[in-house]
């Protein structure tokens, strides 16, 4: 069985430390079962499940370090991995910036694990499949989509006493549908950590509307427009500024954070005072694991205070030269939203654009954060409080901190890919050409 | 597939690169591990021959084998540091099978028995029979005759695992420091290198035994201006290529020289590092575009991305019919513009073909993941779209009678489906070099190496960026420029092609980790081309304050 207990998975790691002859050592252990269905043109074109069970053992001898990684879990396979691992860290080369291990600590425990995801079997991923292709070929409609669900445990053990473990389970569901004629694309994505709160026909419905509603768009000049981001879009531009909060790239003067003439800006308001950003292992809906694979807790961290950056992420290495906490990146983000909803976000534009989704986004300007992508399968024009009619796609270049100085409203946050995020309803949104694309 | 296996490279320190996360699918070995031989090929054929029999013994009508090991080896440094050496192993056996007219696939690692693959063809099997409870068509596979006991070699001239971690460490922590001696501030620098060893057999009668090399040397310097506070970036101007070490041995004659070095089939690492060294503190002092209309000179360094995401993509027949409307998307050049025979997709100077036979690209093999000879064929002929790029279950489609051998799969253990093959645009055949391109462009930009870069879903709004852009005004570089990225319709663009360099500038560029498909799969292909000339581009200016 690839998803071992806590209980067994320490037996195991103990017994490979008791073969250590490194002067420190540390052993990985994870096993996952992931199973995937994928659609198209209203038929499954794919389907599969695959199981993994891998350890991974790195010895430390000083500055220099090795791993081997094996999947037999026999005493005899075991200690040749940890003698695998000592040869190699002998000769590779000395990392300069190496951090001795962590010692013992105790996590926090996160709800990360459902029972109900880790029963999926066949039978229900060809159901989603069903579900989502059978109202869609009853409207005339051609449906997309993929399911992946998967259950996991990550299990962690080092020669300082260190040891962790986290089960967890996850269910990714996305279709986009067209109209027969291709002149109408919707899309939908919904994940859970409990495959139990997914309802397939129900997403799948959603984005049936916004594939009907978005035929026959109309072209609207490109240029600056009030948008209501809807939260898988906002999370898009959100996510990269959060992967952008790197300390180091700050301190040494080439990231949006670096200050002129040295130092970062945190500290400094550089967004909307209604901007917080958050992490918490612990949140019911966005639950991550008690600690990062570097051995590092992660524990309950504000980035982003009334538009303020509070923390940025470290390596223990950096942290350690610049004499601060070692904060670790955030497995997951929440960002703080309001009480409207969408409909009431849309009932207060008196002019705008609501924007489903964005594709294909790169980054510009690593300076200004300064993205480039397009909105895709469901882009409508508001007028007066209502949704008047479908626009063709529109390429952006814009970047999340002017965004968020932009900012008019929020909405109620939901999960988007494992993170909370509300829409968001932004002014002078920059678009800057049109694209036929549907 | 297994997600633990991956090893995410944007957490390598690999930041200032703009590198996508990268999967790498193995496990960790050691560097020796890379050049073992691996299973002989009399045993390969064994359990090949197992699986084939156990398949049809449960009522396949159709059975494939890959038995494959791939092998990476990355070195990643910053400065003087070096930073990760990453040696990866990942073998094991794939099984597709057709049974019940529906396609079925399963994967077993580490495969070393006949009881081994025999199990996967039987798990294919039922997968298959399960599936075509679902199936809307039987899948209608092209004949493909078989070739008996054959083989493939990369024409290589010095295996890159064979040279040593040493040799490597220095090159990079060399190339490091001339950065730093010549004013930049941070360099990071990275060596991947690849090698597939893939065999094949299907009830067709082929057993192919293949071995692929692939290396690209890549760094990205940055140069700070203290009194600003702005940095400016500048990446290799090298290609990920299907060679061995010996691209890294330069020669004079794969210089191209002109405003900045550009480079064929051997890549003088040292010497680019010291002039994007200098060229980031130009470019922090470069003029800021004015946006408006301009004539663009585009190098191969950088047209190869444009043609990768504009042509290669769009005419993937999979995509073309919706295979990928959830994830990649589907494409402008619909069946109709192709049955037409008039469509327009470029000027009458725009010939692009597809070409999985090109000594030196990624995408060279001898035969597909489908045991398909590879072939060369047109795409768009004197700037008329005649073809799209298809595999065996596809290509009655568009009326052909063989497929056109590219099917791919990343690893043993992820199914093969259709995926680009290397796509170029056809030297000029009037004689033309650069100079002479650039002598009667009033109002220009030249744009050399590849940028940002973002497409739509259908292919046809793009915007590119690039690493360096010069002005030209009457004929003549007048400096360089900076926050520019054009932005155009991909059949717009192509008709605005009025000019293409002759065979002499002719070079390779291309992606070492193109990804497609759900689960993701990457794949590696390189696109060819010569200096071209597009008039009236619209050019954006990039430069926002925050």
């Amino acid at each position: 069985m690839a998803i071992l207990t806590k209980e067994e998975a320490k037996k195991i790691i103990d017994k490979v430390l008791a073969f250590s002859k490194a002067d420190e050592m540390s052993v990985s252990l994870t096993g996952s079962r992931t199973g995937n269905i994928r659609y198209a043109r209203n038929s499954v074109s794919t389907s599969g499940e695959s199981y993994d069970l891998a350890l991974a053992v790195t010895a430390v001898y000083g500055k220099r370090s090795g791993t081997s990684t094996i999947n037999e879990f026999d005493d005899k396979s075991l200690e040749k991995t940890v003698r695998r691992a000592e040869e190699i860290a002998k000769l590779a080369p000395e990392n300069p910036e190496y951090m001795p291990m962590l010692g013992p600590h105790t996590f926090v425990e996160s709800n990360t694990f459902a029972q109900s995801t880790a029963n999926i079997d066949p039978d229900y991923r060809a159901k989603v499949a069903f579900d989502s292709i059978d109202p869609c070929k009853k409207k005339n409609l051609t449906a997309a989509g993929y399911l992946e669900d998967t259950t996991e445990f990550v299990a962690m053990g080092n020669s300082k006493g260190l040891f962790a473990y986290n089960k967890s389970t996850s269910v990714d569901f996305s279709v986009t549908v067209r109209s027969a004629d291709g002149t109408g694309s919707g899309y939908v994505a919904r994940d859970f950590n409990d495959s139990s709160k997914l309802n397939a026909k129900v997403s799948t419905e959603i984005a049936m509307q916004k594939a009907m509603a978005s035929v026959s768009a109309k072209a609207l000049e490109p240029g600056k427009y009030t948008v209501i981001l809807e939260p898988t879009a906002a999370l898009d531009l959100i996510q990269n500024m959060m992967r952008s909060i790197d300390a180091r790239s700050a301190d040494e003067g080439r990231s949006f954070m670096s200050k002129k003439g040295g130092g970062t800006r945190l500290g400094e308001k550089l967004l909307d005072e209604r901007v917080n950003i958050y992490s918490d292992p612990t949140n019911p809906d966005a639950p991550n694991a008690g600690f990062s694979m570097d051995g590092r807790p992660q524990e309950k961290t504000t980035w982003i205070e009334n538009g303020v950056f509070k923390n940025l992420a470290y390596t223990r290495y950096w942290a350690q030269k610049q004499g601060v906490k070692a904060v670790p990146p955030p497995g997951r983000f929440i960002m703080q939203g309001g009480r409207q909803s969408l409909e009431e976000l849309i009932k207060s534009t008196e002019k705008g654009i609501l924007v489903t989704r964005f594709w294909y986004i790169r980054a510009v300007d690593p300076q200004t954060l300064l993205y480039t992508g397009l909105t895709r399968d469901g882009t409508f024009y508001i007028e007066n409080g209502k949704i008047k009619y479908p626009v063709k796609n529109f390429r952006f270049n814009e970047s999340p901190i002017i965004m968020l100085n932009n900012l008019e409203a929020m909405g109620v946050p939901t999960r988007v890919r494992g993170n909370m995020i509300p829409p968001l309803k932004i002014r002078d949104f920059t678009f800057t050409s049109l694209s036929d694309a549907v | 597939m297994k997600r633990r296996d991956f090893m995410q490279l944007s957490g390598m320190g690999l930041g200032a690169m703009m590198l996508p996360n990268i999967p790498v699918m193995g496990r960790s070995v050691a560097p020796e591990a890379l050049l073992d031989g691996g299973v002989d090929v009399a045993v390969k054929k064994r359990l090949a021959d197992a699986a084939l029999n156990a398949a049809k013994s449960k009522g396949a009508t159709y059975t494939d084998v890959r038995i494959g090991r791939y092998l990476n080896q990355f070195v990643v440094t910053r400065e003087d540091k070096v930073q990760n050496i990453v040696n990866t192993e990942s073998y094991g056996v794939g099984v597709r099978v057709i049974a019940n007219g529906c396609w079925g696939f399963a994967a077993i690692v580490d495969a070393k028995t006949e009881a081994d693959t025999a199990r996967a063809a039987e798990e294919a099997v039922a997968i298959a029979k399960a599936n075509a409870r679902l199936m809307k068509q039987p899948v209608q596979l092209a004949p493909q005759k078989g070739y008996g006991e054959v083989s493939w070699k990369a024409p290589i001239q010095r295996n890159a695992f064979e040279v040593p971690i040493q040799e490597k460490v220095d090159l990079l922590l060399g190339v490091n420091d001339a950065a730093l001696k010549n004013g930049a501030n941070y360099v990071n620098s990275v060596l991947f290198m690849v090698n597939e060893q893939k065999y094949f057999a299907s009830t067709d009668g082929s057993y192919i035994d293949q071995d692929i090399h692939r290396i690209w040397p890549i760094f990205a310097v940055t140069t700070i201006d203290p009194k600003t506070g702005k940095f400016e970036t500048r990446q290799a101007l090298s290609a990920p290529v299907g060679m061995g070490y010996e691209y890294l041995q330069t020669n004079p004659k794969d210089k191209i020289t002109g405003i900045t070095t550009r480079y064929n089939k051997g890549y003088d690492m040292l010497e680019d590092v010291i002039a994007a060294a200098k060229q980031t503190k130009e470019k922090l002092a470069a003029k800021s575009v004015e946006a408006g209309k301009y004539d663009l000179i585009l190098d191969p360094s950088h047209l190869w991305l444009t043609i990768h995401e504009s042509v290669g993509h769009p005419l993937e027949l999979d995509r073309v019919l919706g295979y990928e409307a959830n994830f990649a998307g589907t494409s402008f050049a619909t069946l109709d513009k192709w049955q037409s025979k008039n469509f327009n997709y470029g000027s009458k100077e725009v010939n692009l073909f597809a070409d999985k036979t090109q000594v030196g690209s990624l995408g060279a093999v001898g035969w597909d993941d489908e045991g398909v000879q590879t072939k060369k064929w047109d795409l768009v002929k004197d700037g008329t779209l005649v073809n799209y790029q298809a595999i065996r279950d596809q290509v009655h489609i568009i009326g052909e009678k063989e497929s056109q051998g590219c099917c791919y799969a990343d690893s043993w253990g992820t199914v093969q489906f259709q995926r680009m093959a290397n796509v170029s645009l056809a030297a000029g055949k009037t004689p033309l070099s650069v100079s002479e391109m650039i002598k009667d462009v009033k109002k220009g930009i030249y744009i050399i190496g590849d940028g940002s870069f973002s497409i739509d879903q259908q292919r046809y709004n793009f915007q590119f960026g690039g690493q360096l852009y010069y002005e030209i005004k009457d004929g003549q570089i007048a400096g360089m420029l900076k926050d520019v990225a054009y932005q155009s319709n991909t059949q717009e663009f192509w008709n605005s092609c009025v000019k293409v360099c002759d065979e002499r500038d002719y070079r390779l560029g291309g992606s070492f980790f193109d990804g497609k498909g759900q689960p993701q799969q990457v794949s590696a292909v390189s696109h060819g081309s010569s200096t071209a000339r597009f008039n009236g581009v619209n050019v954006i200016n990039t430069a926002r304050k925050i």
